[in-house]
């Protein structure tokens, strides 16, 4: 009897170690496939990353280049680093330098966001939370300036700053983002604010705020990661403006970079690329750094619909 | 410190759907009342109105001595548990608490003491520095709760507080907010409290008195062992209890001079004191509810008069402590309440003899279903 037992129990343990064996094989073929899996995943995210930077890397290199040099060879390392590109090209064939267009571009970028933001939340937090009458038409006309083409609105645009007498002023950039006219801004903070429990809001009134206090105490911080998208998307658009400022502005003391670089192409017959690479280089910069600090806060922005309470 | 009285509140949406039809009730000062009722009975839309969160279509609320209809929620002496916690997330718990306090203008040192205070009570002073993502359910509950502690509101109100937490967190926030009750009123300070829920175990354990809500109408309103002994109506009998009340339709007949309820082939003999008030239905159309403690087996009664009769189990769930059988009678599945240590093993789809104690059951009104054997 006890033999018969031993017998059985040995043939479990070999009939489990087998299934052991297998699995551990299984286990390696798994382990296997999920790194050639990866190793061409990469690979491809790789190549395709390659050959969508490498206009910028080549602006970069390209920038240090001669002038004769630029359209010569094809590489994006120079045979010998020229920084006469930077230092003629902030200078500009104008009576102003680069240093003026830049503090010029920040007259309008720095109110502009500033406005965006603060309009652009005022506005969703009342679509968002309160009933008033004809809010759905509103609501529909708001949606519907998303798909009206900007150029449409250019020409009476145009007129209608003209009475105001505001030509030439940087009013007709600025003034309009106080008024949210960024619909799709709007439309992506009521997103997000949809996505905020209204518990929240009922306990802070229970708490003693008002609703400006809930916006301002409760929903603002909340909001954070939406506005600082909000904000680095309209500072990269007004960055790289160009129709507005060259349709408001006359005046070359005014011009912000945008259009410096587009005049330094045709001031002189002769362009000097070098000049005007170097100066797109140096203008891509402020970008680059506003988005890297706020990258954190900005893919939070996007991911985060919502909270938990 | 006050008492709420709720005169005739109505609430009619917009859209024309009325969830609230004229709500009559009375909370006594330093009360415990519970509201429960199945989902959409307007439990929480009631509570509302009484915060102020939500606009009263119709009647009055007094709190204290004064109609709130107009008054804002901050100016109401309330406060708030609500079922997702709504801390704010970007404050620690600490500011949470003290948010409600810094807006009344309460100077710094009694917002500290206060807190403190509450933390204490509740066990979360460890955690006055956290932010609520970095709590547990539970933990956010009972900050939850110290943020209406500190108010020292005249009025708690609760909103469902504990059906996100997991069920064994949820027996031990139930005793601690009951603990609590108690001891707000032990240190001279009661509150009157308002707990929705649609667990009606809470509504037993908790509840000073409990108020059964049906599409925004009270179905009844009295202490817990009341509703469960004496249930008004054919509603709250079978809300009430678990598992629940067997109501079955039944026939009153009069023969031999005694009232006898006829279900199916099955003939059961009224109790002399029951039959006496059900005097003008014989011969009509009744429900018939019994308890499923109030069907035994024959093994514990085997020696009764009448009233047995045999049904086909289909279901034994084993508790332990007690099993449910549930089995056919007449077309009509009842479950009973057995002792499993005093009767014999039940076989499955086999028939088993039940004795109903009929001096326990109740009598409803077909049409109104209103109680008529109490």
């Amino acid at each position: 009897m006890k033999a018969k037992e031993t017998k059985q129990k040995q043939e479990t343990t070999q009939v489990n170690n087998a299934i052991l064996e297998n699995d551990l094989i299984l286990r390696k073929r798994r382990v296997r496939r999920t790194k050639i899996n990866e190793g061409i995943r990469y690979a491809i995210l790789a190549i395709v990353g390659l050959f969508m930077l490498y206009p910028l890397v080549w602006l970069v290199g390209a920038s240090f280049k001669s002038n004769a040099e630029i359209f010569t060879s094809i590489g994006f390392l120079p045979s010998e680093f020229d920084f006469s590109g930077y230092v003629r090209g902030w200078k500009t064939s104008t009576e102003y330098t680069f240093t003026t267009y830049f503090i010029n571009t920040f007259k309008i970028v720095i109110p502009k966001v500033i406005l965006t933001v603060i309009s652009t939340t005022v506005t969703a937090y009342g679509f968002a939370r309160f009933k008033f009458a004809g809010k759905k038409y509103l609501f529909s006309i708001l949606i519907a300036t998303l798909l009206l083409p900007n150029v449409v609105l250019r020409i009476p645009q145009y007129l209608m700053f003209r009475e105001f007498n505001w030509l030439d002023t940087y009013k007709p950039l600025i003034v309009p983002a106080a008024f949210a006219v960024d619909a799709f801004f709007v439309f992506m903070m009521i997103q997000f604010m949809k996505g905020i429990p209204k518990d929240l809001e009922e306990a802070a009134v229970i708490d003693g705020c008002n609703s400006l206090q809930v916006l301002l105490y409760i929903l603002i911080p909340i909001l954070k990661p939406a506005m600082i998208s909000v904000a680095l998307f309209q500072f990269m658009w007004t960055m790289n403006d160009f129709l507005g400022p060259l349709i408001y502005l006359s005046s070359v003391k005014k011009y912000p970079v945008s259009i410096a670089l587009k005049m330094s192409m045709d001031a002189s017959a002769l362009v000097q690329w070098n000049q005007i690479i170097a100066m797109s280089v140096i203008v891509l910069i402020p970008s680059l750094v506003v988005f890297f600090i706020a990258q954190k806060h900005f893919v939070d922005g996007i991911t985060t619909s919502g909270l938990k309470g | 410190m006050a008492e709420v009285v709720l005169k005739r509140i109505e609430k009619e949406y917009p859209n024309g759907f009325k969830a609230v039809h004229g709500i009559d009730l009375e909370v006594k000062d330093g009360e415990f009342m519970v509201f429960v009722g199945p989902s959409g009975c307007s439990k929480s839309t009631t509570l509302r109105m009484i915060a102020g969160l939500e606009d009263i279509t119709g009647g009055e609320i007094w709190i204290g001595d004064r109609c709130v209809n107009e008054v804002p929620p901050k100016d109401r002496g309330i406060a708030m548990v609500f079922q997702n916690y709504a801390l704010y997330p970007h404050m620690t718990a600490y500011n949470n608490m003290a948010f409600g306090l810094k807006f009344q203008k309460t100077p710094k040192d009694e917002i500290d003491k206060r807190v403190r205070d509450a933390a204490e009570k509740l066990e979360i002073t460890d955690l006055l520095d956290r932010k609520p993502k970095e709590m547990s359910g539970g933990q956010r509950q009972r900050v939850a709760v110290g943020r209406a502690i500190v108010r020292k509101p005249e009025v708690f109100l609760f909103d469902e507080p504990l059906s996100n937490l997991d069920a064994k967190l949820r027996v031990s926030m139930r005793v601690r907010i009951s603990q609590l009750h108690q001891q707000l009123k032990e240190e001279g300070q009661p509150a009157t409290m308002i707990y929705v829920t649609h667990d009606q175990v809470e509504a037993m354990t908790m509840g000073d008195r409990i108020c059964v809500l049906k599409f925004g109408e009270i179905m009844q309103v009295d202490t817990p062992l009341n509703l469960y002994n004496k249930p008004a109506n054919k509603f709250v009998a079978g809300f009430i209890g678990a598992p629940a009340m067997n109501i079955v339709e039944a026939e009153l007949i009069s023969e031999k001079d005694k009232a006898w309820l006829k279900i199916g082939e099955f003939t059961f003999l009224l109790p002399e004191e029951k039959a006496s008030k059900v005097k003008n239905y014989v011969g009509k159309k009744v429900w018939f509810g019994i308890r499923p403690e109030n069907i035994k087996s024959f093994e514990t009664n085997p020696n009764e008069e009448n009233n047995y009769a045999t049904g086909e189990v289909s279901v034994v769930e084993q508790m332990g402590n007690e099993e449910f059988v549930y089995f056919y009678m007449a077309g009509n599945q009842f479950i009973s309440r057995l002792n499993p240590e005093k009767v014999k093993q039940i076989s499955l789809r086999g028939s088993y003899k039940f004795w109903f104690d009929l001096s326990k059951c109740h009598l409803f009104d077909f049409e109104s279903e209103e109680n008529i054997s109490l």
